[in-house]
C-alpha cells in the first residue's frame, strides 16, 4: 500500500504523526514528512491517520499501475 | 460517440500525477469505454515533491515515492514508450517503437523536464545533476551518500533552495549560486528573498548572489566550476536547477497550440489549436497546460504545482466525458509549499501576479509571518512561513478581490503595516503578445493558414 498527503490541505494537526509514528512525522514546526510506502504491520495504523486527519489530506491506496511493470 | 460520453476510447499521454488523476476521475465519472496511459518513464506513476525532500534527506529511495491509485482503473498502460506525435485527422497517437494508438478523446498531460545545463560537454562530466525524475533523484542521493567535499547548487529556486537544505542536513559543504539579488526572488519577490538569504546563511550555506556560474570545470569528473565575478571554488557535485522545459516538442506537427511555453488551452483543459480554435476532442492538463484564470485577468498561466496538476487534471477528466452545459471551469486558487531550512513556506494565488506586498502577520524576525500581495489595490496571493494555519483565510479575500492592504487582522500584531514594493518581475510579463498568447508558439512563427492533407 502506499499514500500521499495533499500539502496544500495538511494544516500539521500532527494527528496522523501520533498514531502511525513511522509513517508520518512533523520536520521542524509544521512541515510534515511522510513515508510514501506503508510498511508491513502499519496498515491499519495509517488507515486510522487517514480517517483522523481533520482536513482528509491522506489518500491511501494500492500503488498505481503496480500491474502495468 | 458524441451521444455517448462515457464511451469510446481515451488515450492520456504523460502517465505521472495529473495522468494518474485524470484516469482515476474518468472511471469515477462513469467512463466505461477503453482507457490508455502512455508513459516514457518505465516506473508507473510516482510522486515528486519528495525527491528534492524525503528522498535527499535519505528517509526514503527514490524507487518509493509511488503514488497510490483510487479504485480499478481497468487501464492499458504502455510504460517506457515515448509518444512522438498526434496524426489529428485520423486521431492516433504516435509510438517511439513504430505503435499507433487510435484515440477518441486524448489528454495530453506530459509535464516537464528539468532544463539541462547550457553546455553539454560540461553537462556530461561525471558529478553533475539534474533533479526532476526518480532515477536523477536515485543518481544524485547515492552521489550525497558517499560524501561529496561541497555540493554547488545552480539556481535558487524552490528546487534549489530545497537540494541545498537536504544538503546542510546532511552536514554536506554547500555553495549556491544564484543570478538575482536573492532566493526564491523570481517566486515570491524581495522580502522573503531576503529572508531566504539569512537563513540560507545561517544554515552555513556559501550564498552567491548576483553571479552566475560560467563554467563547470572538470576532465570526465567535475572538480569545481568558475563565476561570473571572476571567482572559483572547487566542487565534485553540482546540481542543475534552472526550471524546467515543457514537454511539447512532440507535438510540433499536430497543428495544436503547443510550444516552448506549453499547450494553450481554455478554462475547461479543451487545448486550442494554431490558430487559436478550441478543439473539442484534446485536453491538457497539468505542468504542460497553459491556460486563462479569470482572478489574475484571464493571463494565461502555466502553474508547475501539485495541487493545480490533480485539480486540472479532475476538472479535464469531467469534461472529456459531459456534454457542454455539464462541462466545468478549472477555477481553483493556485496553491503550493516547501519545506527547507526547517520551515514550512505555503502560498496561496499568485506572487508574482502583484506590485506591492506587506508583512500582515507575524515578523521576518521570527521566521514566522504571512505576507500578502496585492496588484492595483487587490489582494492577489498570500505566502505563509510556519504559519500555515492562516491561509485559508487570506484565499478568501483572493477568491473575493477583497482590497489590498487587507485589514488587519485579529490575531496577530503587524510588524510593519506599511506596504512595500514587492520586488517581483513586472506581472504584465505574465503574459506576451497576442501570437505567443494564443498559440503558445514563439513569434518567430509566421501564421499562415495550412489545409491539412486527406
Ligand atoms: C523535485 C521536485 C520537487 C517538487 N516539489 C513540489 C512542492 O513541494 N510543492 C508543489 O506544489 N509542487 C512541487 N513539485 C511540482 C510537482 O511535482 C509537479 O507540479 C507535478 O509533478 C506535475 O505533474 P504532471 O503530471 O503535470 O507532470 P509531470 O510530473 O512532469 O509528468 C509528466 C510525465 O509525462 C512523461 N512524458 C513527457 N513527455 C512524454 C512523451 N512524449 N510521451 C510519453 N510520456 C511523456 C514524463 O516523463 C513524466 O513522467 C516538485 C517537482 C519536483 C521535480
Ligand atoms: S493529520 Fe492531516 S492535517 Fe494533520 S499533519 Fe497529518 S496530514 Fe496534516
Amino acid at each position: 500500500m502506499n499514500v500521499v498527503v495533499d500539502l496544500n490541505r495538511c494544516q500539521g494537526y500532527a494527528q496522523c504523526a501520533f498514531l502511525a509514528p513511522e509513517v508520518f512525522m512533523l520536520h521542524g514546526e509544521e512541515s510534515l514528512l511522510y513515508h510514501p510506502v506503508v510498511p508491513d504491520g502499519q496498515l491499519e495504523r495509517v488507515r486510522r491517520a487517514a480517517a483522523a486527519c481533520p482536513v482528509q489530506a491522506i489518500l491511501v491506496g494500492e500503488e498505481a499501475g503496480a500491474g502495468a511493470r | 460517440m458524441r451521444d455517448e460520453p462515457c464511451d469510446g476510447r481515451i488515450v492520456i499521454v504523460g502517465a505521472s500525477l495529473a495522468g494518474l488523476r485524470a484516469a482515476e476521475q474518468l472511471r469515477k465519472e462513469g467512463f466505461s469505454g477503453s482507457l490508455t496511459l502512455i508513459g516514457d518513464e518505465p516506473q508507473p506513476p510516482y510522486d515528486r515533491p519528495p525527491l528534492s525532500k524525503q528522498v535527499l534527506l535519505g528517509m526514503v529511495s527514490a524507487g518509493q515515492t509511488g503514488l497510490p491509485q483510487r479504485g480499478d482503473l481497468d487501464a492499458q498502460w504502455r510504460l517506457g514508450v515515448r509518444a512522438v506525435g498526434v496524426d489529428p485527422i485520423e486521431k492516433r497517437v504516435l509510438l517511439a517503437d513504430g505503435a499507433e494508438v487510435p484515440f477518441d478523446r486524448l489528454l495530453i498531460a506530459t509535464g516537464t523536464r528539468a532544463r539541462p545545463w547550457p553546455n553539454p560537454a560540461e553537462a556530461a562530466l561525471d558529478g553533475v545533476f539534474t533533479l526532476r525524475t526518480s532515477d536523477e533523484a536515485r543518481r544524485l542521493a547515492e552521489r550525497l551518500d558517499a560524501g561529496p567535499r561541497r555540493v554547488l547548487v545552480i539556481g535558487a529556486g524552490f528546487t534549489g533552495s530545497e537540494i541545498a537544505s537536504a544538503c546542510r542536513e546532511r552536514g554536506l559543504a554547500v555553495t549556491v549560486a544564484e543570478r538575482g539579488p536573492a532566493p526564491l526572488v523570481g517566486a515570491l519577490g524581495g522580502t522573503l528573498g531576503a529572508l531566504a538569504a539569512k537563513l540560507q546563511r545561517a544554515h552555513g550555506v556559501d550564498l552567491r548572489c548576483g553571479v552566475t556560474v560560467t563554467a563547470l570545470e572538470g576532465n570526465g569528473r567535475l572538480t569545481g566550476a568558475q563565476f561570473s565575478d571572476g571567482t572559483r571554488i572547487d566542487a565534485d557535485v553540482a546540481v542543475v536547477a534552472l526550471g524546467a522545459v515543457r514537454n511539447t516538442e512532440w507535438l510540433a506537427e499536430s497543428g495544436l497550440a503547443a510550444g516552448p511555453r506549453g499547450v494553450t488551452c481554455d478554462a475547461g483543459c479543451r487545448a486550442f489549436n494554431m490558430y487559436g480554435i478550441v478543439t473539442d476532442d484534446v485536453f491538457a492538463a497539468g505542468d504542460v497546460a497553459r491556460f486563462p484564470h479569470p482572478l489574475f485577468e484571464y493571463q494565461l498561466l502555466s502553474l508547475e504545482h501539485w495541487g493545480n496538476a490533480v485539480a486540472q487534471a479532475e476538472v479535464a477528466a469531467h469534461n472529456m466525458v459531459n456534454p457542454g452545459p455539464r462541462r466545468i471551469p478549472h477555477l481553483s486558487v493556485p496553491a503550493f509549499w516547501s519545506s527547507q531550512f526547517g520551515l514550512n513556506i505555503k502560498s496561496v494565488g499568485v506572487p508574482t501576479f502583484s506590485d506591492q506586498v506587506v508583512i500582515a502577520q507575524g515578523s521576518l524576525k521570527d521566521a514566522r509571518l504571512v505576507a500578502v500581495y496585492g496588484y492595483r489595490g487587490r489582494v492577489t496571493a498570500a505566502v505563509s512561513v510556519n504559519q500555515a494555519k492562516s491561509l485559508e483565510y487570506y484565499e478568501r479575500l483572493i477568491e473575493t478581490a477583497a482590497p489590498f492592504p487587507p485589514a488587519p487582522g485579529a490575531a496577530d500584531r503587524i510588524e510593519s503595516p506599511a506596504p512595500v514594493p514587492s520586488d517581483v518581475p513586472d506581472p504584465k510579463m505574465l503574459s506576451h503578445g497576442p501570437t505567443v498568447a494564443l498559440t503558445g508558439h514563439l513569434p518567430d512563427r509566421r501564421l499562415t493558414v495550412v489545409h491539412p492533407a486527406h
